[in-house]
């Protein structure tokens, strides 16, 4: 094929380069930029009318002038070279290495963007992976195939918790393989080092992948960085059999960057700004995330982002909760009790929950544990809203009592250290001890013969 | 005029492509775009420009590209073997694709909508010399255990049959031959129909029978009727889902159409795993035996998206004009807004409200006009029924903003979900304060005939003790519980029972995922015969704290699960009752 090079662009606004008397483009194409000191950036047509087309930068434009740069068409959608040896390696967003290592000899190429997996070749995620962290696995239990996200704020401990679930995370099955891929979008520096040397000292890093973006690399790359990740990915969940958890941090910044170029490119907002395509935009990086029938590996996500002003309803957490599989919410007024992990119970959901608990996979008594928990400790924290409108002393005995439980519950069960990795069962005791602060005839979500056989009768 | 097969791409922004040299081609008409032959549709015509949403993803294509007219409008194909299956937004067959392609949908990936390796049987109706006119019932198919699968004259076909006979073979095979005006006319068991125009009816009648559900707040409280219009909208895990999931199980219609519209992946796997398993509590088979799946997941083109929900709705038409009752569910059907906003915006039309485009009302009221009560076409003057149930995800839970407002403009019924009744984890977290339903009257007399003369009796008194729970809550939040007068505190323990025993239902619990019509009353009876046993008791001086834990509470409260063919226990229930408070008064 011929690659065809102009030298022809006419406008460059925001992240965008508008090229002109250009032929044979197609949407989608990479292009290398080429300025004349010699470095180069790289590209992909957004729009292309007649004989003009729109391009986005990833490195950003500062310091480019039309006339000073080449601009070469490669014919081809944005690919990256994938193999078994990627493991262990650090890339930058846009996959080239930034670690010492040699250069990856792939495999095979691939178009970062994927296609949409058939919904009839999908396996329904249903084994369950213990955290280690009672309030995901016995509350909100995540499964091997799900995307469930950490709506956080910024400075709560979600890269604390973050690492603690992929240095922790395990199925109740051995011998198999698990990788763990490692994304940043606009992270800071000491944070991204967090990650990296928590990896290194737990021996992680062996088998992880990195793509590192940080607050100071270029915006736009942050587009193609979840998507880099998601291709490794795919390509070691169902070509190498591989368990793969990926960590995506943290995507607010990643919207941020698509609405800059939307904002460039003078589309009609949606919500604050955002463009009006980003719940599709997203969907097309969590969807990701899954089980192939008749395939070993899997892809589980845990995508991380920051509620700007700690709003749930901002488009952001909103638009990921209306595709996710659930959300784990970190809650600020535990944190400033100082309670890691700061997990917000109640509105915190799993939706997967249900499929990967019970005997067998976790427990017999896991689900009437949870509901029964989250009923308990609900009335609790309602109860001692109720006591400060009106006094404790408005508060019946019952009611007290589940005072007294809510508070155990949030020192207990919510709070474990960073490096204690509870079993189910460990946190499935835990449980039992704080519904024994109740009387039996209060656990009504809880089947007779398991409060018989669980419940802790001296107290 | 002068017109042309082919003509050529001029413009590529996402899934909108621009062609020219279309000369002749129409609003609407399907075309393949590019190398790749993506399938597309016309959506705006300026002059020589053609606007065109493409259904797959566009990228590869760029000016210069060839596109190919069709010379058909979006249609899908109808008859045996809809039955079952799963498709796209623009009917391909996504069981056969992933066969043919693999676990992913490539571009321009292809195969018939019908799977002509399948052989039916063809039973006549209609014989040799009747005269036969559009909607006439030829013959009948076993499509599945449930499903006699009607073939009916196409439109536009008029005249006396010339051939028929029994027959088997595959849709395409030749059922009968009527001699129309024009000639011998040869019927197969398949049409095809333009997925935006809808099917017509003889006469469109008001909804007039419930459309049950098996879920106790929907069914007594905020009702459907067959052939009515109901949204639930509610912010995310609020129970969307798991309430379209449980209508499309359990709803009492002969067929069920589900669009999972712009949602989750695996919640049509979830529905393709589960409904197979799961038995139609009337005549005990699968489910899925009556069931047609469409499935646009959310990361699948934006454009096919819009389409999906025409797709849908024209096969539901279609069983409806056998004479069936036939109910939709789209989830979600703001999804479908969005898809219309994305190509609103790209066509660079002028915005309305929040960026959709003016026309959202009109769209979503069209949409929702497709259902009804209906005399289909036909001789025999059948009845056909579709229901039509929209999910709505409101940005932010915000029910003021524009796709709930029209929505609610056009529909009967309103079942809003509440993340705060979702937090609590009482499910289905419908707000029974702010929920409503229009066909509220015509479901009580029908219920009243029913299932029993003071349904509408005990409704009625339930939700009063519900809207005062609520009004006294108020007072509760200011003075705390033991301020409030003994009468009133019987009347929020009522409540509470209503709420917890009643109103709160699991779908993931075996039992409880469905309670029948007659279970339901006798529940809430029970309930509501606790009540008006405990006032007298009452007056007459017994402690309140005796009344409000009284033994049989526990059992009324796992009254939920007594199993559907072991309904006198509620008999029981309510002696027993009366027995502990009179053993009170003595
Ligand atoms: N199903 C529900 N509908 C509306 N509000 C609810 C519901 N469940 C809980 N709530 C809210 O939560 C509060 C406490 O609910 P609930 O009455 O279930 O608790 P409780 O009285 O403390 O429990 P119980 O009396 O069962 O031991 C109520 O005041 C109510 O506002
Ligand atoms: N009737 C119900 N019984 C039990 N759990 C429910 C019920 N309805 C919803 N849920 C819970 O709420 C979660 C979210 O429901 P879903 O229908 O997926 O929400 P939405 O579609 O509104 O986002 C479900 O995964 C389930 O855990
Ligand atoms: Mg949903
Ligand atoms: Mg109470």
């Amino acid at each position: 094929m011929v690659t065809k090079e102009y030298r022809t662009v006419k406008e460059i606004i925001g992240p965008l380069m508008l090229i002109e008397g250009v032929e044979g483009i197609t949407y989608g194409e990479l292009t290398d930029i080429r300025l004349d000191d010699g470095t180069m950036r790289r590209g992909r047509v957004l729009e292309v009318h007649r004989d003009k087309a729109v391009v986005q930068v990833f490195e950003g434009t500062s310091g480019l002038a039309p006339q000073g740069v080449t601009v070469k068409f490669l014919g081809k959608g944005v690919e990256l070279g994938v193999s078994g040896d990627i493991l262990g390696r650090v890339f930058d967003g846009f996959g080239r290495p930034i670690d010492d290592g040699p250069p990856i000899i792939p495999e095979k190429w691939l178009n970062i963007n994927g296609n949409p997996m058939n919904p009839y070749s999908r396996d329904y995620p249903n084994e369950f992976i213990q955290t280690g962290i009672s309030t995901i696995d016995l509350l909100n239990p995540l499964v091997r195939g799900q995307k469930l996200p950490f709506f956080s704020g910024s400075g709560l401990p979600h890269s604390r918790m973050a690492a603690q679930v992929a240095r922790q995370a395990r199925v109740l099955k051995t011998g198999e393989k698990f990788a763990v891929i490692f994304a940043t979008m606009g992270i800071t520096f000491e944070e991204a080092e967090f990650f990296i040397n928590d990896f290194r000292r737990t021996g992680a890093l062996e088998r992880a992948v990195l793509f590192i973006n940080l607050a100071d690399d270029p915006a736009i790359e942050r587009i193609a960085v979840p998507r880099m990740a998601l291709t490794v990915a795919e390509f070691l969940a169902y070509e190498k059999d591989m368990h793969v958890l990926v960590i995506l941090t943290d995507l607010t910044n990643y919207c941020e960057a698509l609405r800059e170029i939307s904002a460039a490119r003078k589309e009609v907002p949606g919500r604050r700004g955002y463009p009006g395509y980003l719940y599709t935009d997203l969907s097309t990086i969590y969807e990701r995330a899954g089980r192939i029938k008749g395939k070993m590996g899997s892809i589980t996500q845990l995508p991380v982002l920051t509620m700007p002003e700690d709003d749930k309803t901002h488009p952001i957490p909103d638009l990921t909760g209306y595709i996710t599989e659930g959300q784990i919410i970190l809650s600020r007024s535990l944190h400033a009790q100082g309670i890691y992990p700061p997990v917000d119970v109640l509105p915190s959901l799993s939706r997967l929950k249900d499929k990967g608990i019970g005997v067998g996979k976790t427990r017999e008594d896991h689900a009437n544990v949870m509901n029964q928990l989250y009923a308990a400790y609900a009335r609790g924290k309602n109860a001692k809203e109720l006591a400060v409108v009106l006094g404790e002393s408005a508060l019946s005995d019952i009611d007290l009592l589940y005072v007294k439980f809510a508070d155990a519950f949030e020192d207990r069960f919510i709070r474990q250290g960073e490096d204690e990795n509870r079993s189910i069962e460990d946190s499935l005791r835990i449980g039992w001890e704080l519904l024994g602060l109740l009387p039996k005839s209060e656990l009504k979500r809880v089947r007779p013969e398991f409060i018989e056989k669980y419940y802790p009768e001296n107290k | 005029m002068s017109t042309n097969n082919q003509g050529e791409v001029v413009k590529v922004s996402g899934p909108l492509v621009v062609a020219r040299g279309l000369a002749g081609a129409r609003m609407y008409e399907m075309v393949r775009v590019g190398e790749a032959k993506l399938f597309g549709e016309i959506i705006e015509i300026r002059g020589d420009e053609y606007s065109i949403q493409v259904y797959e993803e566009t990228e590869g294509i760029g000016p210069g590209q060839p596109v190919f007219r069709t010379g058909e409008a979006l249609s899908v194909e109808l008859g045996p073997g809809l039955i079952r299956s799963i498709y796209d937004g623009v009917q391909r067959p996504l069981d056969k694709i992933a066969a043919q392609y693999g676990e992913y949908i490539v571009r321009g990936a292809e195969s018939p909508s019908l799977d002509r390796s399948l052989i039916w049987k063809f039973e006549p109706v209609a014989k040799v010399g009747d005269h036969v006119v559009a909607g006439d019932i030829l013959g009948t198919v076993r499509e599945t255990k449930l499903v006699v699968h009607k073939i009916l004259v196409p439109n536009g076909v008029e005249g006396t049959v010339k051939k028929i006979a029994p027959v088997e073979g595959n849709v395409d095979t030749i059922i009968a031959v009527v001699d129309t005006e024009k000639g011998p006319r040869e019927l197969t068991m398949v049409q095809r129909w333009p997925v935006r125009q809808p099917r017509p009816v003889a006469k469109k009648l008001p909804p007039l029978e419930p459309l049950t559900t098996g879920q106790r707040v929907l069914d007594m409280f905020f009702p459907m009727t067959k052939g009515g219009t109901a949204c639930v909208p509610g912010p995310f895990g609020s129970g969307k889902t798991v309430v379209q999931h449980q209508l499309a199980k359990w709803a009492n219609a002969n067929i069920v159409v589900y669009v999972g519209c712009g949602e989750r992946g695996n919640e049509m796997t979830d529905v393709l795993m589960e409904f197979p398993e799961l038995k139609d509590p009337e005549s005990g088979e699968p489910l899925m035996e009556r069931t047609v799946l469409i499935a646009n997941t959310s990361n699948m083109p934006v454009a096919a998206r819009e389409a999906s929900v025409f797709t849908g709705i024209t096969i539901a038409e279609y069983f409806r004009d056998m004479g069936y009752s036939v109910a939709l569910m789209a989830d979600s059907t703001s999804r479908w807004a969005e898809a219309m906003r994305e190509m609103s915006g790209r066509l660079e039309e002028m915005p309305g409200e929040e960026g959709y485009p003016a026309y959202l009302g009109t769209r979503i009221a069209s949409f929702y006009e497709r259902s009804g009560n209906v005399i289909c076409l036909g001789s025999d003057k059948r009845n056909g029924t579709l229901s039509l149930i929209g999910a709505v995800s409101p940005p932010g839970g915000d029910f003021s903003e524009p796709v709930v407002q029209a929505t609610l403009r056009v529909v009967k019924v309103f079942w809003g979900l509440d993340d705060k009744l979702a937090f609590a984890r009482h499910f289905p977290a419908i707000n029974w304060l702010t929920s409503y339903s229009l066909y509220q009257e015509v479901v009580d007399r029908y219920a009243n005939e029913h299932y029993n003369a003071r349904w509408s009796e005990v409704r009625r008194r339930a939700m009063a003790i519900l809207q005062r729970e609520a009004e006294l809550e108020e007072l509760v939040r200011l003075v705390g519980m033991d301020a409030l007068p003994a009468e009133d505190r019987l009347l929020m323990q009522a409540a509470k029972m209503i709420r917890e025993d009643f109103l709160h239902q699991n779908a993931f619990d075996e039992l409880d995922t469905y309670t029948s019509m007659v279970k339901q009353f006798q529940l809430l009876n029970t309930i509501l015969h606790y009540y008006d046993e405990v006032r007298p008791a009452l007056q007459k001086g017994v402690p309140l704290t005796k009344l409000l834990t009284l033994p049989v509470l526990e059992e009324i409260s796992k009254a939920k699960l007594i199993p559907e063919d072991k309904l006198t226990q509620f008999d029981e229930l309510r002696s027993k009752v009366s027995e502990q408070v009179k053993s009170l008064m003595s």
